[in-house]
């Protein structure tokens, strides 16, 4: 019913992202989230044609998160202003919940970041996050890393209390948790463990005063001290979105934490890693769990995949093909055959 | 045959005035002498919107506002210009201006003294309410803190040397016009009054016992809608509510300072683009709410005109509003008794029960840490957009009857708008072209060091905290512009963005059966383009009319689109530059100031460099039905007016676009 001609030509898009071309960029990501198959096939070849070295030894891929109101979107604005006059060039990736009625979102987190200069080495996408668990929409992964390719940070904002942190720190280099004064839910989850240690603390409104102040100790209170050398001491920061104050403090502290992987050379295998998970998860969601056995199980599919030297979505193409040969005509109503993939109810 | 009662024993009338202004000094001068010869017996000058936010007419940001929806005001010359043969020690001028008030009333200071007039004999109106503009109006440009500042001066300013001046004129109007329900309306008015007073308070620039005085000349500007006895014990009640909250927190003793002094403007939100001469019987039982009541009767009314709807009032059009107020005020016997509510159980109790609504909610917004806060967080916001989201719902399901809109829809062609100029006032587009040559030329012939040392005045002070009135007269007299003494504060204060609001929930909402079927539609849709559908609404220009950005959004949102809207006053390169990053397969623009010509051409423009060319784009707001032919000769996919008041049908539409723009049929009819 559409002809190919709708869908862009992968190979020419990928050459234009890596020339920094922002209407390029945002066709790519309009592919990432086009769920038809023929896109699907595309948005592969987009990102096995990206630059693996850019894919996975530079850059920075920031996750932030927090409750809703904690001024996470305010941050943003506040750290691309920083990183701005640093002469870096900043994508941002904004996640939104959706409503679990209507499957409708409002993506409001941009009006935080406007500014009244328009700057065309900012880029900022928003992102429904369409039910899926974890507040994290499958998107985002591959999203930015193509954001990653074109910019030199790439920020993900997310909602999230408790344990729906924990998958914005499976995605990015360092994680940035945001509390908000006065609210102990983060001190719970903290100390419970429900909620994945992230890699830099802030405590927003510092303006608001003591209630600030007595989070910040409270905070600093549960964190525990370094073990040896070879691990990261998480910092527990202040700072003023509104004011502006506390903002360079916590992009050098995030910057701290980039060169702390990199002297580890801990950032290419972290990308590797979770790139392989999250390409795991995704054959987990085709194919199902009986699927992902057939090819191997989770074990040697996560070796073979984050091991790999070719891009590992080269891999997934290959894996995707091997199971459809292996069970051509036997899984008929396989997930896969039957609906897109990725449909959220 | 009449029977008369002698003139001693009427009640003098209240204020009877216009909302005018348009064009130029000039032009709006000419206005104000003819509508004084008319009867009318005082002014209500309109400003311009770049007036309004600060803006020289030649900034970037004014561009196509000039003059449109009111008198542009640059600098002591226009306001000369203004009251021309204008006597102002003798007028009463209500100047509706916010987060430049202590700028224009400094400008009007100066023409005064330049009449030869001191200003200790002023008298008028400055609205100077910052807080409904955060939350309805739209023309805030500093921080909620350093605006609230300015007001405090001016009221501070004033009370001290213009004894006679109203300084603030704090509005309940805008609120009822986004939504607010009578609750609301007098909660959200007490609670600001609360705000400004406890700031001045704090200031240490009123001495003790002059404090009264700053009660005594706070005075409100409300709304009265079409359920007038609802609206009657509303005013009943803030006379209460007022009473007892002066007296309690303040400590006022003399009963006369404790009175509730207001005026009004009627409910224009409920007015009909179909059927609109259904409007004049609106606005008068309108009116009947804010004068049955004598103690609780409005000291000045302005009245819409039956073509609210339609774009901007004519001469005639607005002389029709005058005369309505006349016939009441002189016709009827309406005057002549005293207050005709006094005793009925019914009143009593309705006003008992609005009072008790309006302390539960002013609790809530002590809980949010005050009126201040609750704008920060978007508590008052959210909940003026579900209020207006349920009125919407309930007009959408028949459950609110509007004649013309959901009942009675059939008519007859309307005589009054098939006249040549459809019933509307046009603006002469040369108006900013010439107001930006006067502009020029004033620039040219003041004295530059005058000007550079009173702005340098300016930020001192501004800096110091000192009151910034007598700096700013200097700078009227000195020839500073709008744009330049805006220009000082907005480096200093910096600017600010208000929340949307938008972020309600609506599951407890119930609207039509249509909706299923909408969510059906879209979520096929997006299923059949590869991606969910996601729409941007666009704000452009200074328009801060965002009423129906805001309820398109949220109703977008509920028939499951992902929605981006990132409020008013946006620059089209702002717009273009959120639909390239966001990848939207359709932009929707909401204009209601008049602009739509030149704000719409401006996007698409921008939008073809960036290669989006194809992405199909929609108009809604005012827009005269010549102009909506010209727009969609130019590609524009649809126009929504006011006529188009069933949401579900536009959403149903705005799929069929997409639909249509890839390449997919169209689906049936909605209904
Ligand atoms: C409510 C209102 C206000 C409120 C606004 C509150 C708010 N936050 O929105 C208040 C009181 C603050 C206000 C102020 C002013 N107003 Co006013 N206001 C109105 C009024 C009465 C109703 C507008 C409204 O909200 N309707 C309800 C919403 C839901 O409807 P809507 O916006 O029309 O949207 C519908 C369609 O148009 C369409 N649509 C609109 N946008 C979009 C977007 C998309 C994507 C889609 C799909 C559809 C769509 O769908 C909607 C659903 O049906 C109109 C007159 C009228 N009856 O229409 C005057 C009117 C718009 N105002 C007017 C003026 C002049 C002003 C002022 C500029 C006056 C002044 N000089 O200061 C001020 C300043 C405002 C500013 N900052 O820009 C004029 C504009 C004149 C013109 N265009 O030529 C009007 C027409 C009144 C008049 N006849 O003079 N106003
Ligand atoms: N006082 C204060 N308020 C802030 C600050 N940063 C953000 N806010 C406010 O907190 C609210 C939520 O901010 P937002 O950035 O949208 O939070 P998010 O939901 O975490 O993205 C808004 O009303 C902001 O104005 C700050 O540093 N100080
Ligand atoms: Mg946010």
């Amino acid at each position: 019913m559409l002809t190919s001609s709708r869908f862009p030509d992968p190979d020419s898009l990928a050459a234009a992202v890596v020339d920094k071309d922002r209407p390029a960029l945002a066709r790519a990501l309009n592919l990432l989230d086009d769920k038809r198959p023929e896109a699907r096939r595309r948005a592969a070849r987009l990102l096995r044609l990206l630059p693996q070295g850019r894919l996975y030894q530079s850059g920075h891929l920031i996750g932030l998160t927090g409750p809703p109101g904690a001024g996470k979107s305010s941050l943003t604005a506040a750290l691309i202003t920083v990183w701005r006059r640093r002469g870096l060039r900043v994508a941002v990736l904004a996640v939104d919940p959706s409503s679990p009625i209507s499957g409708g979102a409002l993506l409001g987190d941009r009006l935080r970041m406007l500014s009244g200069q328009v700057d065309s080495q900012v880029f900022i996408r928003s992102l429904a996050c369409r039910g899926e668990f974890g507040g994290l929409s499958a998107e985002v992964w591959p999203m930015s890393l193509v954001m990653l390719a074109a910019f030199d940070i790439v920020l993900v904002e997310t909602v999230g209390v408790g344990q729906k942190e924990i998958d914005v720190s499976k995605l990015t280099d360092t994680t940035v948790f945001v509390a908000q004064p006065a609210s102990g839910d983060s001190i719970q989850f903290l100390k419970a463990g429900i909620m994945e240690v992230p890699h830099l603390l802030v405590v927003n409104k510092a303006d608001l005063g003591s209630t600030a102040r007595k989070t910040l100790a409270e905070l600093r209170a549960t964190l525990k001290p370094a073990g040896n050398d070879n691990d990261w001491q998480v910092p527990a920061l202040s700072a003023s979105a509104a004011r502006g104050t506390g903002i360079d403090e916590l992009a050098d502290g995030i910057e701290a934490h980039r060169a702390w992987l990199l002297q580890r050379e801990q950032l290419g295998s972290r990308r590797r890693r979770f790139q392989a998970e999250w390409l795991l998860k995704r054959l987990d969601e085709e194919f199902g769990r009986f699927g992902v056995e057939a090819l191997g199980g989770f074990p040697t599919l996560l070796a073979e995949l984050s091991g790999s030297e070719d891009s590992p979505f080269e891999l997934y193409d290959q894996l995707q093909q091997r199971f459809l040969s292996n069970w051509q005509g036997g899984l008929g109503g396989s997930r896969f055959g039957a609906k897109d993939v990725g449909d959220g109810e | 045959m009449t029977r008369e009662k002698p003139e001693s024993n009427r009640d003098q009338p209240w204020l009877m005035r216009t909302y005018s202004g348009h064009s130029s000094a000039k032009a709006s001068n000419d206005l104000y002498r003819t509508n004084l010869a008319k009867g009318q017996t005082g002014l209500s000058v309109a400003f311009d919107l770049p007036t309004q936010t600060g803006y020289d007419a030649d900034h970037p940001l004014a561009h196509g506002e000039v003059g449109k929806v009111g008198v542009p005001v640059g600098h002591i010359g226009d306001m000369e210009t203004l009251f021309d043969q204008i006597p102002l020690g003798k007028m009463n001028t209500s100047m509706t201006i916010n987060a430049t008030a202590a700028w224009l009333l400094s400008l009007y200071i100066a023409a005064a003294e330049r009449q030869g007039v001191k200003q200790s004999q002023l008298q008028g109106t400055t609205q100077n309410d910052i807080i409904k503009e955060y939350l309805s109006r739209g023309t805030y440009i500093f921080p909620p803190e350093p605006s609230l500042r300015l007001t405090t001066d001016v009221i501070s300013y004033t009370v001290n040397q213009i004894p006679k001046w109203n300084p603030t004129n704090i509005c309940s109007y805008h609120l009822q016009e986004a939504g607010a329900t009578p609750e609301q309306e007098l909660a959200y008015a007490l609670s600001t009054a609360i705000a400004v007073l406890d700031a001045i308070r704090d200031s240490g620039q009123i001495s003790g016992d002059a404090f009264s005085n700053v009660v005594g000349r706070t005075s409100f500007f409300v709304n009265a809608g079409i359920r007038f006895i609802e609206e009657c014990c509303k005013m009943r009640a803030f006379v209460e509510l007022w009473d007892q909250l002066t007296h309690e927190r303040y400590g006022v003793e003399d009963a006369k300072m404790r009175r509730f002094r207001y005026g009004v403007q009627v409910n224009s939100l409920g007015l009909t683009e179909p059927q609109p001469e259904n409007n004049v019987q609106r606005i008068v039982l309108e009116m009947l709410g804010v004068t049955l009541s004598k103690r609780a009767r409005a000291r000045a009314i302005q009245l819409p005109a039956w073509n609210e709807a339609l774009g901007l009032p004519r001469p005639w059009d607005q002389q029709w509003a005058l005369r309505m107020q006349q016939v009441l005020a002189i016709e009827t016997d309406l005057l002549e008794y005293g207050d005709i509510l006094d005793g009925s159980p019914i009143i009593a109790a309705k006003v008992e029960q609005l009072i008790r609504g309006a302390e539960a909610e002013m609790e809530r917004v002590r809980e949010e840490g005050g009126m201040i806060q609750a704008i920060e967080t978007g508590y008052v916001k959210r909940q003026l957009v579900t209020s207006h989201t349920e009125r919407m719902r309930a007009i959408e399901a028949g459950r609110l009857k509007i004649i013309g809109i959901n009942s009675f829809t059939e008519t007859a062609e309307s005589p009054l708008t098939t006249g040549s100029d459809s019933g509307i006032m046009k603006v002469d587009p040369a108006a900013e072209r010439e107001q930006i040559e006067r502009l020029r030329t004033f620039r040219a012939t003041r004295n530059t060091s005058e000007v550079e040392q009173a702005l340098l005045h300016l930020k001192d002070i501004a800096q110091s905290g000192e009151n910034i009135m007598p700096a700013s007269i200097r700078c009227a007299h000195a020839g500073v512009t709008t744009g330049e003494w805006s220009g000082v504060l907005r480096n200093i204060f910096g600017e600010y963005r208000a929340p949307t609001g938008i972020d309600i929930s609506t599951s407890k909402m119930a609207g039509s059966d249509s909706v299923a079927n909408l969510r059906e539609r879209t979520r096929k849709t997006g299923e059949m383009l590869g991606r969910p559908l996601k729409i941007l609404v666009g704000k452009p220009g200074l328009d801060g009319h965002s009423n129906g950005a805001e309820q398109i959004a949220v109703k977008a949102r509920d028939v499951g689109f992902e929605v981006v809207y990132e409020g008013i006053r946006l620059t089209p390169e702002q717009i273009v530059k959120a639909a390239e990053e966001e990848g939207v397969h359709l932009i929707g623009l909401s204009v209601l100031s008049g602009s739509h010509l030149e704000l719409v051409k401006d996007v698409r423009n921008r939008l073809e460099k960036v290669g989006l060319a194809e992405v199909p784009v929609i108009v809604g707001g005012i827009v005269p039905p010549e102009d909506e032919t010209n727009l969609k000769a130019q590609g524009i996919a649809a126009v929504y007016t006011p006529k188009n008041s069933d949401m579900n049908l536009i959403m149903a539409d705005l799929v069929d676009i997409i639909r249509e723009a890839n390449g997919l049929e169209r689906y049936h009819a909605l209904h």
